[in-house]
């Protein structure tokens, strides 16, 4: 059974790789096939299924960051991710649900920090090999508006 | 006295040096608003898609202004401001829904879905206590109206009665080109917004820049996804507003077409995205035309991208914030597999997306750079001094064209 320790454990590594700026560990968080989508509360209430990012392979995932790197220009800039408890839904077998609500503050490289997003992450995970990995995680942000760009993922 | 306070100096006529204090000053953005938005112009308000039954709504704006836009039982569409005739406040707090009609929240003044006062609480007063004046006339007050014209269904607005039909404001290539998109029935899959910390009008030079395209923008060349020559072009309209810039592939390069794939492979091969289904794609215009930015003045873009298809609305909210307003669409009768291509291909698009997150930024850094600069102007001279059509991407004749609408809008 996958337990509410197992998840903390998952959110806690999965913000630090983010926020240390290990990137190219963020896509080994996600199963091969998994699915990832960021979108917002109002998308979601009207069933619209775009996303700012959307991906349905880890490959995609992998590409993103890849793009990060080497092809997209932004200003640097750091994240920090605070993630609320997780509020396991369903744990059967080696699958289970969770929803964990997220608050990350963006860093410029002027200095500043901002609240950059709030919202939920809506997960689906399993356990692979023993290891625990997301099969989905869709971001919904609760606001509609994304400030100037999003660079680094959720 | 200030800077602020000065008329902005225009180094003469033409079209090649732009102030840099037209990005920052107050007075400035007022006028834009009385001349520009609630001037001789269309503004895009929504999609006639977004307004299906009778009673549907939309709460917009028309530069600052707040708008609704309403379908009423009559099956046509009306706009008025969304500005209660009693004290001001909004009539329509929702961005979106259905209604009969519509109260102001503050003193419940009602207004009919064409924006015509209809009911003022206590207008007789109570217990013959209080009440409107008897000679208080309710058809001379109300939230302004505007005109309303809708294309390929496109709904815009207007506040002026003196501005020209839609068709002849657009002209016909602009029309020729909306209509290539926007031919058959559309169905919004996603809306986002970008808030963008410039001055509304750098988020539009940026659309028209097509200058910039290959130099900021680097996903497609980085990942070697150019996979034929193409070759574009630039439209501008009369007006100088509106323009459409565009890539298409071209015949002849694509003859040799193997040769060219063939040189690809002896390139160098360290970045190759590992799942290329995010631009597996599949003809839908026949004309080769791979990518069509299309604007109109002052602030719609409509997009081709491969088969990601989005409008986007410009809004300024004061002289330094603009709220950049994506509809990611569909066609009605997209298949499955089709649906899913343009979901995969809109990573390309909005706030992230992998050729246009630089825009988002890149309008702060002018605006951010010019800080100390209000005397001095911007360069616009690629391609010349003119604003006409050209093949090619290397000019900046469409954001000319801009300033040439804007300058007579604005009397400058």
């Amino acid at each position: 059974m996958i337990d509410l320790l197992a998840l903390c454990a998952f959110h806690a590594a999965y913000a630090d790789a983010i926020d240390s700026d290990a990137l190219e560990q963020w896509p080994d968080f996600f199963a091969e096939d998994a699915d990832y989508r960021i979108t917002h509360i109002e998308n979601e209430r009207e069933g619209l299924p775009a996303g700012i990012v959307y991906a349905d392979s880890r490959a995609m995932l992998e590409d993103r960051i890849a793009a990060l790197r080497v092809a997209n220009i932004y200003e640097r800039q750091r994240l920090r991710h605070i993630l609320g408890m997780p509020l396991l839904l369903k744990a059967e077998g080696e699958q289970a649900e969770a929803r964990t609500p997220f608050l990350v503050a963006r860093i410029m490289a002027s200095g500043q920090t901002d609240v950059f997003a709030t919202g939920v992450y809506q997960d689906r995970f399993v356990r692979r090999n023993g290891r625990l990995l997301l099969q989905s995680r869709v971001a919904i942000c609760d606001s509609t508006v994304t400030d100037t760009l999003l660079a680094l993922p959720l | 006295m200030t800077q602020d306070t000065q008329p902005i100096h225009w180094a003469g006529p033409g079209l090649t040096r732009i102030p840099f204090a037209l990005y920052s000053d107050a007075q400035t953005g007022v006028d834009e608003q009385a001349r520009i938005f609630r001037g001789e112009v269309w503004n895009y308000l929504c999609l006639e898609a977004e307004l299906p039954d009778s009673g549907s709504y939309r709460t917009t704006f028309a530069g600052e202004t707040p708008v609704v836009v309403v379908r009423d039982g009559d099956g046509e569409i009306y706009a008025f401001e969304n500005r209660c005739a009693h004290r001001g406040a909004l009539i329509a707090l929702e961005k979106s829904g259905r209604a009969e009609n519509f109260q102001c929240v503050y003193h419940a003044w009602s207004y009919s879905r064409q924006g015509d006062l209809t009911g003022i609480a206590f207008e007789k007063g109570v217990k013959g206590q209080g009440g409107m004046p008897a000679g208080f006339c309710k058809e001379e007050h109300g939230p302004r109206k505007l005109r309303i014209a809708t294309f390929c269904g496109l709904v815009f607005g207007s506040f002026s009665e003196d501005v020209p039909g839609i068709e002849e404001y657009l002209g016909d290539e602009i029309c020729q080109r909306i209509e290539r998109v926007l031919h058959k029935p559309v169905e919004v899959i996603g809306r986002f917004t970008q808030a963008l910390p410039n001055n509304w009008k750098l988020y539009v030079e940026n659309v028209k820049d097509s200058y910039h395209a290959s130099l900021l923008h680097l996903f497609f060349t980085t990942f070697e996804l150019n996979r034929l020559s193409q070759k574009g072009g630039v439209i501008v309209d009369e007006s100088g507003g509106h323009h459409v810039s565009y890539s298409m592939i071209d015949p002849a390069a694509q003859k040799d077409a193997s040769y060219k794939e063939q040189a690809l492979r002896s390139d160098n091969d360290r970045y190759r995205l590992k799942d290329p289904s995010l631009l597996a794609g599949f003809t839908e215009y026949g004309d080769g035309v791979t990518l069509q930015i299309l604007s109109v003045f002052p602030g719609f873009v409509l997009q081709q991208i491969q088969n990601c298809l989005a409008v986007r609305q410009v809004l300024p909210k004061g002289v330094a914030r603009t709220e950049l307003n994506w509809t990611y669409l569909g066609y009605a009768d997209d298949t499955a597999e089709q649906r899913k291509v343009r979901l995969k291909q809109s990573n390309l698009i909005g706030p992230a997306g992998f050729i246009s997150m630089e825009d988002g930024a890149v309008g702060g850094f002018v605006q951010r750079g010019i800080a100390g600069a209000h005397d001095h102007d911007a360069v616009v001279e690629m391609g010349g001094d003119s604003t006409v059509s050209s093949e090619g991407r290397a000019t900046e004749a469409s954001v000319r064209g801009f300033w040439k609408a804007y300058r007579h809008h604005m009397r400058a």
